[in-house]
């Protein structure tokens, strides 16, 4: 009797019915609480310049990140760092529970470089159906690859254009193909470097729209890096580089609240300020 | 843009683990390089259709003594693949690399492997048709006088065409731009063009040039092609010759793999 009374007046909640589909920052089904990207002390040296230097910083799950600065500064690296294709990194840098460039993570990453990588000889059905076959090999897979080239042309609004050779698109849709092509496999981590550089202000509007849906659809993390300030208050949280340093990780409110500034901009200004006041008084105390 | 973004749907693709060679990996480079080619119907001509130009051209300056065209034909059935998908492989291997599509390739689950093997792959195949084409007009159309199988031509020119293809994928990585890659071309084939015997027999030259051709691998391309011109049956000499070009040709493969780097600065 008893027995029967409980589990009927706590019913088993259907595992479907924790899977919340607007997403809370989880990825879904996902039960993993460490960040998606957490860097301590780390270092990037290329030729004779030290690029990153001894930077920490966490990226949390299921959220978009904004990675700003001035160009020059750093961004590009540290992407290619977290996918792993950047040289002589060192300090520490978790990627996912895993160590940066880990093989593992190859096919839970999405990359994009900041000059469009397709093949400009091919059609975006053909770009895409080829980095869709490395992802996903094999005869089986066949159907799926189909599906998902054809949701991510259709996440980039290139299905007009589907059988236009790359070379033949606009500089926009290139680096739209070159997107799509990171949106495929449906990727735990999306890193995308200034992905909507040189794009009009609605193609801009809608692509951070598909950003944020990504986010909190498929609970994916985002990182993407831009120079224009004005994209920073979409972002969930703002990491602020400047000569290889991070000047501030926090949320856009927090930033805006504690410079006692209007906007991201004047609170990136602020910084650099005082940035550049504190090495000046620390050459100052060294005389 | 569709505002509206399906989330993510169950037929969602469940990406494989990276492994050394996959064999569908592969398969899709070398068909990717084949349909990259296929836009490209230019260079396709190109590359099918000198060979033979040059062939015909080489009869007819020959024309009053048909056995120089004899040697010096079946030398450059030899020849001509190597010469071919060095450039090309080189040149596509280079825009590759600087195209920014090697460094995705290489962040995603591809094995240096089946990018090597893929390339090898399509151009072998490229090579086989313009090799069967070359040899065709040779022995039908120009009379070409071969004692032995015209298949064991076809198999060196091949090996030859696997070598090109090997040398221009290690060569690019030493290229900065594609006027480099070009530049290659003169500094890697000629000296090994003149060494090979097609000028004059390899034991005619200073013994020093001698000892140099003998390690060089075009020699032994052109080696192999005067074996099946002169003898009906395989000769030892023809199975060692095939064997040094194949064996060249995976030994530049591995080293060119050794150059594609996923991590670079």
């Amino acid at each position: 009797m008893m027995n029967i009374k409980r589990r009927s007046s706590t019913p088993e909640t259907p595992p479907d019915m924790n899977k919340s589909p607007e997403g809370t920052g989880q990825a879904p089904g996902s039960t993993d609480t460490t960040p998606a990207i957490r860097a301590e002390g780390l270092t990037v040296v290329r030729g004779p310049r030290t690029v990153l230097r001894g930077i920490d910083f966490t990226v949390p799950r299921g959220q978009i990140t904004g990675l700003l600065g001035p160009s020059g500064c750093g961004k590009s690296t540290l992407m290619r760092s977290i996918v792993g294709t950047q040289a002589k990194v060192t300090g520490t840098l978790d990627v996912l529970g895993r160590p940066a460039g880990h093989p593992e993570l190859r096919t839970r990453i999405g990359y994009v470089t900041q000059a469009p990588s397709v093949y400009d000889d091919l059609t975006v059905r053909q770009n895409l159906d080829y980095f869709a076959a490395i992802l996903a090999p094999g005869r089986h897979a066949a159907d799926q690859r189909h599906a998902d080239v054809t949701r991510a042309i259709e996440d980039v609004d290139l299905t007009g254009h589907t059988d236009a050779l790359a070379g033949n698109l606009s500089g926009g849709q290139r680096s739209r193909v070159s997107l799509a092509v990171a949106l495929l496999g449906t990727p735990e981590l999306l890193v995308l470097d200034e992905p909507t550089v040189g794009l009009d202000p609605v193609l801009r509007r809608d692509l951070w729209q598909l950003f944020h849906d990504i986010a909190a659809r498929r609970g994916a993390t985002l990182l993407i890096s831009s120079h224009v300030m004005d994209e920073a208050e979409r972002c969930h949280r703002l990491l602020l580089m400047r000569e290889g340093q991070v000047l501030a990780d926090d949320t856009p409110d927090a930033l805006r609240t504690r410079t006692g500034s209007d906007t991201v901009e004047a609170a990136f200004l602020h910084l650099v300020d005082e940035a550049v006041a504190a090495a000046a008084r620390e050459k100052e105390t060294a005389r | 843009m569709s505002s509206t973004t399906h989330p993510a749907p169950p037929t969602a693709l469940t990406p494989a683990p990276s492994s050394a060679l996959n064999l569908s990996r592969t398969l899709a480079t070398a068909a990717r390089v084949l349909r990259q080619l296929r836009h490209d119907p230019r260079s396709i001509a190109l590359m099918i259709l000198v060979p033979c130009v040059m062939l015909f051209l080489l009869r007819y300056v020959f024309d009053g003594d048909p056995r120089t065209f004899d040697n010096i034909g079946a030398s450059l059935l030899g020849i001509f693949p190597l010469i071919t998908m060095f450039l090309v492989t080189s040149i596509a291997t280079l825009r590759e690399r600087t195209s920014g599509t090697l460094e995705r390739l290489l962040a995603m689950p591809l094995g240096k492997g089946d990018m090597i093997a893929g390339y090898a792959l399509a151009f072998g195949t490229i090579a086989i048709v313009q090799s069967a084409l070359a040899t065709a007009l040779a022995l039908w159309g120009l009379g070409l006088d071969v004692v032995g199988s015209p298949w064991l031509l076809l198999l060196v020119a091949l090996l030859d065409a696997l070598l090109g293809t090997a040398l221009g994928l290690f060569v690019s990585a030493f290229a900065a731009s594609e006027f480099q890659a070009v530049q290659f071309m003169p500094a890697v084939i000629f000296p090994q063009l003149l060494l090979c015997g097609l000028f004059t027999p390899r034991d005619n030259m200073h013994p020093v040039l001698e000892a140099i051709s003998n390690v060089l691998p075009m020699s032994y391309a052109v080696d192999g092609m005067n074996e099946v011109l002169r003898h009906t049956d395989m000769t030892a000499t023809f199975v060692r010759d095939a064997l040094v070009v194949a064996g060249c040709a995976l030994l530049v493969l591995a080293l060119g793999a050794a150059t594609l780097r996923r991590r670079t600065s």
